[in-house]
């Protein structure tokens, strides 16, 4: 009712207006929220950078930083959903320690069993077991939420000290160890990275996509004659996003192997070592290629799929998604059923980059997803949310505490500007969404 | 008019809430091309009566037919399939997605891969907005940036789209102003030539009056009566809202009040 007054004046009279940030903003059709967040992410890397004598901005640390990010990455795409239909899971910590307990017994212990030591079905069997553990156990949460409708904050938090406890009986508190070799890979680490020349395949790839999908959509818009951006906004686009991407494997490729590393590798492969040490790069770590692949496979989710158009209907206006038919208790149970599958992959990575599981794996773990998807711009009133948000939030939750690491502050004062920062940013995000509306 | 089949006859519906009876035995029914006002004070039990119909609640007792045949309406997907559409009082719209998305809200249309279609939704959605509001060009805003008459076109271009045969519209013009009451009453008179039997509900007479055929004033849950609007007079539907006395020319229900004889 605010605009009832002839909008299209207004409209071009702001137009009129615009300087030239505005329209180059208006033609590429960029998110402005998220372009903060990359921003405040930059500045945060450049303090970091600087505080710390240059030891921030370099392979090593970034590459490390992107396999720390990983889990929580994985687990804040799911928690994107879960907030958006207006709930809350703080069981996904408890269902991480859980199924990565679980997965850990199963090929230590029971799989070998029957299997053996060297069979190569152990770790896809145990991350199958894991995985069915946690879409199980989010289904149950799920479906005491939606069908018998006591409120998710409850029932998660229930699930938090119930799934704590059951990860600590699998072994009686015992820690489980070591992983199967193949497992371990998951957990990055100098063999669980696809090395240069994959990366760069892995690079070139997302380049081609990039541009296929500039393409495709342009095409899409012509097809029904709608307005099509410049050209030269899609060209910057596709540009700016190649460049991301190539300069990203580039840093990959930038961080050696260790020395021990290597002389073991070139030992065992007989290879002469010349001199000044040879280079063999990391490149992109598998974990991270998993984030990568669940950010995407959920961002089409969410986007492009019925399921995804209903989780955000049901968040706008539960009411409404009823009346349309919309089948809103089913949708909600399956959101948590991927919540906890999505825990279960997080466990993945977490027990694999460990080589252990303990029944302290996860603890906390719920509150960073939750911080990085409410950073990424998930609104915990329902109905707004991007999945790519909430990853770029996890990666800026895990460079606040790698740089403090590096930059030796005190563990209490971590938790602290941690836990400030979040309010901040949550704070700036009503400021800015009010302004914007 | 009363030789053809009923597009909808509603039968002794009844349904209490907590020992509440908010429909109590009542029968309506809507033969194509005509408008029925469904008349009543606020918690006369119109609403619920008519959501029984779009499948929102689910009816205690009674009959539903439609063309005739018995329909078991338990959810609003059964009732969208028998061609009923719905505009709400409240709109029911999904406030934080765009027009296509809430035009095509549990309907979407989807590419051979089974994803979401988008620009066909939204192209058809320019279409049947070009129709209702020329002017309304904001598609990639969502819908809670709208004024509300555009959000109440959103709502009317959902319900008209899909071919309803019966529309039902809960107090459609309560929240417009003058200019786009007259739009909604002009696009009943067309939908009506159509042969799209709708329902107006309305706690104000003056709304609804001119353009019904017929009025059905409800009260404590009960049909007061049903009256011809040729045959009664503004008054006189006064009189059954607000006493539940029904006048001579009017059908008594069982709500209307028992004059001591």
């Amino acid at each position: 009712m605010s605009d009832t007054t002839s909008p299209a004046p207004v409209d071009s009279a702001r137009a009129s207006q615009q300087g030239s940030v505005a329209r180059f903003m208006k033609a590429t059709e960029l998110d402005t929220r998220m372009l903060g967040m990359l921003g405040a992410l930059a500045v945060i890397w450049i303090i970091f950078h600087v505080m710390s004598g240059g030891l921030f901005l370099t392979p090593r640390n970034l590459w490390n930083l992107s396999v720390q990010s990983a889990s929580v990455a994985v687990m804040a795409t799911g928690m994107v959903l879960v907030i958006v239909t207006r709930n809350i899971d703080l069981s996904v910590g408890s269902i991480l320690g859980v199924t990565g307990m679980i997965m850990g017994v199963a090929q230590v212990t029971y799989l070998p069993q029957y299997l053996g030591f060297t069979s190569p079905a152990i770790w896809i069997l145990a991350i199958l077991i894991g995985l069915v553990a946690g879409v199980a156990i989010g289904a149950l949460h799920g479906y005491i939420i939606a069908y018998m409708q006591v409120p998710a904050f409850i029932v998660t938090l229930g699930g938090l000290l119930v799934w704590r406890g059951a990860a600590w009986w699998v072994t009686s508190g015992q820690t489980v160890a070591p992983m199967n070799p193949t497992f371990r890979l998951l957990g990055g680490g100098a063999e669980g990275a696809i090395g240069a020349t994959w990366s760069w395949v892995v690079g070139l790839i997302a380049c081609a996509a990039v541009i296929f999908f500039i393409w495709n959509a342009r095409k899409q818009r012509r097809r029904f004659k709608f307005p099509l951006r410049p050209l030269w906004a899609e060209g910057f686009l596709g540009t700016v996003a190649c460049v991301l991407i190539l300069g990203a494997v580039h840093v990959a490729n930038s961080y050696p192997w260790p020395a021990g590393i290597v002389n073991r590798y070139a030992q065992a492969n007989n290879i002469e070592i010349p001199e000044g040490g040879l280079f063999i790069a990391h490149g992109i770590a598998i974990p991270v290629l998993i984030a990568i692949a669940v950010g995407i496979a959920m961002t089409f989710l969410a986007t492009r799929t019925r399921f995804g158009r209903y989780v955000f209907a049901i968040g706008g206006n539960p009411e409404a998604a009823a009346l349309a038919g919309i089948n809103t208790r089913w949708i909600t149970m399956k959101i948590f059923m991927l919540m906890g599958g999505l825990a279960a992959i997080g466990a993945c990575i977490s027990t694999a980059r460990l080589n252990a599981a303990t029944n302290a794996q996860g603890t906390l773990d719920e509150l960073l997803v939750i911080a990085a998807a409410v950073i990424g711009g998930t609104s915990l009133s329902g109905g707004v949310g991007t999945i790519a948000g909430a990853m770029i939030g996890a990666v800026l939750m895990q460079s606040l505490a790698t740089g403090m690491i590096l930059l030796g502050v005190d563990s209490p004062l971590q938790n602290i500007v941690v836990g400030a920062v979040l309010v901040v940013a949550v704070w700036l995000d009503t400021i800015y969404r009010r302004r914007v509306g | 008019m009363e030789n053809r089949t009923p597009l909808v006859e509603m039968s002794n519906i009844s349904i209490s809430f907590g020992g509440i009876h908010a429909v109590d035995d009542a029968s309506i029914d809507l033969f194509p091309g005509e408008v029925v006002a469904l008349l009543g004070h606020n918690g006369a039990g119109k609403s619920t009566l008519i959501k029984i119909l779009s499948g929102a609640y689910r009816r205690d007792a009674g009959t539903i037919r439609v063309n005739g045949e018995d329909v078991d309406i338990s959810n609003p997907r059964d009732a969208k399939r028998y061609g009923i559409e719905t505009i709400y009082q409240t709109l029911a719209l999904a406030d934080n997605v765009d027009a296509a998305a809430n035009l095509f809200l549990g309907r979407e249309l989807r590419t051979p891969w089974g994803t979401l279609d988008d620009v066909a939704m939204e192209s058809e959605t320019r279409k049947v907005m070009g129709r209702l509001n020329p002017r309304f060009q904001r598609f990639k805003e969502p819908v809670m940036k709208l004024s509300g008459g555009q959000r109440q076109s959103v709502a009317i271009a959902r319900a008209i789209h899909f071919n309803a045969r019966i529309l039902i519209m809960d107090e459609p013009t309560a929240a417009l102003g003058p200019q786009e009451t007259a739009q909604v009453s002009e696009l009943v008179l067309q939908l009506k030539n159509d042969g799209i039997g709708i329902f107006l509900i309305s706690h104000d007479i003056h709304d609804v009056f001119d353009l019904a055929d017929r009025v059905v004033v409800m009260k404590n849950g009960q049909v007061v009566g049903t009256a011809r609007t040729g045959d009664v007079s503004q008054d006189e539907v006064l009189g059954m809202i607000i006493l539940g006395k029904c006048p001579p020319g009017a059908v008594p229900g069982p709500g209307a009040l028992k004059i001591a004889a």
